[in-house]
């Protein structure tokens, strides 16, 4: 795109899109710690993940403050419009990402036990790869202005909640051999849930590039999977 | 509440289907001389709606707005071609009564222009052109329009004083009761609010947004915002030609055209 007559204008808009981005690689290193922290029951490392949730806070904040400052200065158009209104949109899924992760870090100082199931936690890495793609993709596709690759993962998540699905059927029979395994296995349920959320998130970013270069939204209905809410306890006769 | 109604009920007025045309304009050429400043403009202005034209300068927009009501015609060597249907009559014909439809479509320019008497004059002056009014008749126009336009409280104690005497901001507003005052259907506003400060700018708007009940307007503005916060359809113009006519709300956030969007961002040359 060309530029603006006023240059000042460019780099402010530049500077909102690097530090969007920048958030993101936090978000993703926040996500990829916080679940090595599960796995190893690592609590030094969980501590971390937590301590540097505020950093991500931050970001969004100056992001936000940054984003007002243009709208009140410059009083962007069109393109530039959605611009300042996608990034305080990506830098508000992020924020919750980064939530979400230390979420699941403030889980792993309280769980103790030797019940490791090696499945789930499988299952829990797996689905933690999909949605690291899922975010590494779609902030790609955000500093390219991509709609092509963040309809993609528009329509990938389904993957994701499959992948719940069964890990949330998984954990229902352990709970039931064994009572022992509930106060585990109900904060790993937590755990999957977390990271099924920032998939979500992941989905409204690409939402978001999507408005930001077409201009219009795209259709309500996202192809969803996620049958969790209406699952039960099977009984045994 | 059916669905449909409460469907209605949601919608924005200024979305609702086109509302009834008051003036189509069709393959509309101008000429300054041999310099041709309008190609091939085609488009229609609706009734209770204001419609903003906006684009750099030079463009044609303000000769756009002077061929409306043939303001150009006390101009040598300057002549329009093609259509412009007021109620579908085509006003450009060389049957048009150029003084009557200076009375229906009635125009402000860019910097005020009272004329050198009364401010009670300055009004009821139009008025006598076009109706014969005994004094309370007259009296109640003026005061009407004054009222209308937003300025009866601040003069009505000085109605006979200069014109010139008011502040650009209220000269304003008397021009633009001057222009209302002989009952138009068609307002035109060229740059109304340029030479204004922001409460004088901010008054016109809202005065504006009033009007749009009774008449049909049309505002040639370089102030972007301005545009966005008035107008219902925004049309914009380049060296000559429309490119993009739109609800405004679609103009601003999503234009259609690279031209309109590289304008409206401030990309231009």
């Amino acid at each position: 795109m060309s530029e603006h007559t006023i240059k000042a204008f460019d780099t402010e808009l530049q500077e909102l899109v690097r530090k969007v981005a920048e958030m993101g690689g936090l978000a993703e290193r926040q996500i990829t710690d916080a679940i090595a922290a599960l796995i190893k029951r690592d609590t030094a490392q969980a501590e971390r993940v937590m301590a540097i949730d505020t950093n991500i806070d931050a970001l969004q904040r100056e992001i936000e403050e940054k984003g007002i400052l243009i709208i009140a200065r410059r009083q962007p158009m069109a393109v530039d419009l959605r611009e300042v209104v996608g990034a305080l949109r990506v830098s508000n899924d992020l924020e919750r990402i980064g939530d979400l992760a230390k979420n699941i870090a403030k889980r792993v100082v309280v769980l103790d036990g030797e019940f490791r199931p090696n499945k789930v936690i499988r299952g829990v890495e797996h689905m933690t790869d999909l949605v690291l793609a899922q975010l590494k993709q779609v902030l790609d596709s955000y500093v390219r202005r991509d709609v092509a690759m963040a309809i993609e993962v528009w329509r990938n998540d389904e993957a994701i909640d499959a992948v719940n699905n069964s890990l949330f059927r998984e954990l229902l029979t352990y709970m039931m051999e064994d009572p022992r395994n509930i106060t585990f296995c109900t904060h790993l349920l937590f755990c999957a849930k977390n990271i099924e959320r920032m998939g979500d998130h992941a989905t409204n970013i690409a939402e978001t590039v999507h408005y930001i270069v077409e201009g219009r939204s795209l259709p309500d209905e996202r192809p969803k999977s996620d049958l969790t809410s209406f699952a039960r306890v099977p009984l045994r006769k | 509440m059916t669905s449909a109604a409460i469907a209605a009920a949601d919608r924005p007025a200024a979305d609702t289907a086109d509302p009834a045309e008051k003036i189509r304009i069709r393959g509309l050429d101008f000429y300054y001389g041999d310099a041709k400043a309008l190609r091939g403009i085609g488009l229609s202005l609706h009734q209770n709606r204001v419609t903003a034209i906006i684009g750099p300068s030079g463009c044609g927009k303000s000769t756009l707005l002077r061929v409306l009501n043939r303001i150009y015609d006390l101009y040598p060597n300057q002549r329009a071609e093609g259509e412009v249907l007021l109620d579908g009559e085509n006003i450009l014909s060389a049957r048009q009564d150029v003084n009557l439809l200076r009375a229906r479509v009635g125009m402000v320019f860019q910097k005020p222009t009272p004329f050198p008497m009364s401010i009670y004059e300055n009004i009821a002056f139009g008025i006598r052109l076009y109706d014969r009014l005994p004094r309370s008749g007259l009296d109640e126009r003026v005061e009407s329009a004054l009222r209308r336009a937003a300025l009866w409280d601040e003069v009505k104690d000085k109605l006979g004083a200069n014109g010139l005497s008011l502040s650009g901001g209220q000269q304003q507003r008397l021009c633009i009761a001057r222009t209302i005052a002989v009952h138009p259907e068609v307002i035109l506003l060229d740059e109304p609010c340029s030479a204004l400060d922001p409460i004088s700018t901010a008054r016109i708007e809202e005065l504006i947004d009033e009007l749009k009940d009774d008449y049909t307007i049309v505002i040639v503005t370089h102030n972007m915002q301005q545009a966005a916060r008035v107008s219902d359809f925004a049309a914009f113009m380049y060296l000559g030609e429309l490119i993009e006519v739109d609800l405004t709300s679609k103009v601003f956030t999503a234009p259609r055209d690279r031209r309109t969007q590289d304008y409206i961002t401030g990309r231009f040359g």
